[in-house]
């Protein structure tokens, strides 16, 4: 039986963490996402969570007692915030290269100095690259439902990738909204105990983890981590609409869009400004502008071939982007200007992922590199194209 | 086996053919010559068998343990980030607690540099929390992986690559930093005695929550001493009163027996005969070496009256 409560976007997460049937959280609190860390240490004290609760002494060790957790085939959860995100960053990466779907949720904050408690989105930003499925919420009803469906995701073989679900600081966090709690039963079907996996720490089968690999292998070893987040779009898309059949609701898959179909203007945005956004689409529809919105609900995988197609049909573009790369300009914009490549003419770009681990590129390799590229160019491929170079087909399968 | 608050576990005195026969630190692995870590850690699986999971940070062992795709430990571990190991079993420990799986030893092997430096806020956090783990710091005294750097642990005047002309501060006691934590066992080894080792581990298996022995490991390649003086070195360590033999169970501090005789001076070895075996040293003037043997003795004074306070 679903019930409706009054719940912060925190509190949303604490509850989706309860009905995950969570085993291991380890936690150290941090502004703005303290309530989450008290509310899953009240459930756990009260008994109604089965779970063991770390309470850690840093940020670096929450993610690596998660690891550890996870590793041994139970289902583990932490949440953290800004300077605790950053400090919790080498572990954020072992995680995902050791392939455990953990889920984690950050309340995105600001950086210091100057210190500031308050929303943006670049330390989650910050965590782009670590092979993490990142998903930005709209809402607490959202946020709630992509814990559980994060789990579903992250633990499935083709994926086994570790998932963030990001929350705007205050704007949700701490803000009060109606959100429907599905029925214990209902997600104990749409959600059953982790799947057992032959690689995690067992004496019966005595496994060395993580190891040193040479440049031999190491490159085979993070394509598989790429092969992972490219299963993952179709997951996502799979368990949305799977998640829809039993809840009855619909956040959006990869992206959630709003007005999009007759729109001449597009606002690309991700997280709780979404909201705002379509707020001010109907106002400035009234005004006769013809604007949609096009929320990314993920960050990564990105939406890249979706993102594509949207803005080959309008005019202009415009991103709010509530994250900034120094130097660089602003992420989000960055991805979708790269997305968006090649659609009104410009070379060929070949992206060539190579020499990762130590493998050697030598003259002949950036030979042949050129000779390739040169003769796609030839055949008439426009575009960008990202390549791994020299990938052991053998290991792979 | 009896259990009691006061003294702690009593359980027969292990021998070895109370040894596990298995071997799980393989033949072959690309150890050093007279390497202290791969001994000891051939040794923790003797004594704790196969139903142990190690955690291992960035260290000498994880060159040990082989190269992908061949390993040379046969026990479940899981290779971690330099500050990450005791937190990181902590989480092992737990997810096999919430999976009714009581009967796993959950073991960090770790060096100095990744227990003593960067590694002693998880171990404080973990040791404070209670967390169900044994942690071994094999202590070779710098981080000789990268390439003998000088760490906490680096004795009073070694020569390492960061401390050209001797290290000028003295070894951190990271042991009592433990103790300080009041978890139910600590304890102090040497390679060098080997079995005394055994008998802590196999001690600190016995009881639940924090534990820790702080082994004592002799590197001949940083040391600058011959490959096979391992053990002596590591003995004339506890001889000379330089490294003494204790545990501290349930807070009770108890010299361990080899080292009752070295409570009466005229029984240690003077620290000159340790020191002079090993390159690190041997820029050492007459007042360094004196510094270190008052330093040995004012040890010994303070273990004295550890003992006597205990028995008032």
């Amino acid at each position: 039986m679903s019930t409706i409560k009054i719940l912060t976007g925190n509190y949303a997460v604490a509850w989706g963490v309860k009905l995950s049937r969570v085993k291991v959280i380890a936690a150290y609190p941090i502004t703005p996402q303290t309530t989450i860390v008290e509310k899953i240490a009240e459930f756990v004290e009260n008994g109604e969570m089965d779970a063991k609760y770390l309470m850690v002494e840093s940020e670096h060790s929450a993610m690596a007692a998660t690891i550890g957790a996870s590793a041994t085939g139970v289902r583990a959860f932490t949440a953290t915030s800004s300077q605790g995100l950053l400090y919790m960053h080498e572990m954020v990466w072992w995680a995902s290269a050791a392939r455990l779907p953990i889920v984690m949720a950050v309340v995105m904050r600001a950086l210091a100095p100057p210190w500031s408690i308050w929303n943006e989105h670049t330390d989650l930003m910050d965590q782009r690259d670590t092979g993490w499925l990142i998903t930005l919420a709209e809402n607490n009803q959202e946020v709630l439902d992509s814990i559980i469906m994060s789990y579903r995701i992250s633990e499935h073989e083709d994926v086994l990738l570790p998932s963030i679900v990001g929350l705007d600081a205050f704007i949700l966090s701490h803000t009060l909204e109606p959100v429907e709690i599905p029925g214990q039963d209902l997600i104990d079907e749409f959600l059953p105990p982790r799947p057992p996996k032959p690689f995690t720490l067992n004496p019966e089968n005595p496994i060395t983890h993580g190891g040193i690999v040479t440049p031999e292998y190491y490159m085979e070893f993070r394509y598989l981590i790429e092969k992972g987040m490219e299963n993952a779009r179709r997951l996502i898309v799979e368990v949305a609409k799977e998640y829809k059949n039993i809840t009855g609701r619909w956040h959006g898959d990869l992206v959630d869009e709003y007005k999009c179909s007759d729109a001449k203007i597009l606002i690309i945005v991700a997280g709780a400004t979404a909201g705002t956004c379509k707020e001010a689409v109907d106002v400035l529809r009234e005004k006769g502008f013809n604007v949609g919105v096009l929320r990314l609900r993920y960050i990564r995988p990105f939406p890249s071939s979706i993102v594509r197609e949207r803005v080959s049909s309008v005019k202009s573009v415009v991103i709010i982007d509530r994250s900034y790369s120094f130097g660089g300009g602003g992420i989000i914009g960055a991805d979708v200007a790269s997305s968006i490549y090649g659609s009104n003419g410009g070379p060929l770009i070949h992206d060539y992922i190579a020499g990762l681990g130590g493998r050697d590129i030598g003259v002949r390799e950036v030979e042949r590199i050129v000779e390739e590229t040169v003769r796609a160019m030839e055949s008439g491929e426009k575009g960008i194209k990202t390549l791994w170079f020299d990938l052991k087909r053998e290991v792979l399968e | 086996m009896v259990r009691s608050e006061k003294r702690g576990v009593r359980i027969m005195p292990l021998r070895v053919m109370d040894l596990d026969k298995e071997e799980y630190v393989l033949p072959g692995n690309p150890s050093c010559p007279g390497c202290p870590a791969s001994l000891g850690l051939r040794m923790l699986g003797k004594v704790l068998g196969p139903k142990t999971v190690l955690v291992i940070p960035a260290s000498c062992s994880s060159i040990i343990q082989g190269v992908y795709p061949k390993s040379s430990i046969k026990l479940p571990l899981l290779n971690i980030a330099f500050a990450a190991a005791a937190s990181t079993a902590a989480g092992i420990a737990a997810g096999f607690e919430a999976q009714g799986k009581s009967d796993i030893n959950v073991v960090v092997w770790a060096g100095d540099g990744g227990t003593v430096d960067i590694g002693v806020q998880a171990i404080s956090g973990a040791a404070e929390r209670g967390d169900n783990i044994i942690y071994v710091c094999y202590d070779n005294e710098a981080y000789m992986n990268t390439g003998i750097q000088r760490s906490g642990a680096t004795p009073f005047g070694a020569w390492t690559t960061t401390t050209w002309t001797g290290k000028k501060r003295w070894k951190k006691d990271m042991p009592s930093i433990v103790v300080a934590h009041k978890v139910p066992y600590v304890a102090t080894a040497s390679i060098g005695y080997i079995m005394d080792f055994a008998e802590k581990l196999r001690k600190a298996s016995k009881y639940k929550g924090f534990k820790y022995i702080h082994l004592l490991a002799p590197c001949p390649v940083g040391w600058r001493f011959p490959p096979n003086k391992t053990i002596h070195i590591g003995r004339l360590a506890v001889r000379t009163g330089l490294w003494p033999l204790y545990e501290v169970e349930q807070g009770v501090f108890k010299l361990s027996p080899i080292c009752m005789p070295l409570l009466k001076k005229e029984n240690r070895i003077p620290v000159i005969e340790y020191l002079k075996l090993q390159g690190r040293f041997k820029h050492l003037r007459e007042e360094d070496v004196r510094r270190i043997q008052e330093e040995v003795d004012e040890l010994w004074d303070n273990i004295r009256r550890k003992l006597e306070d205990a028995r008032c």
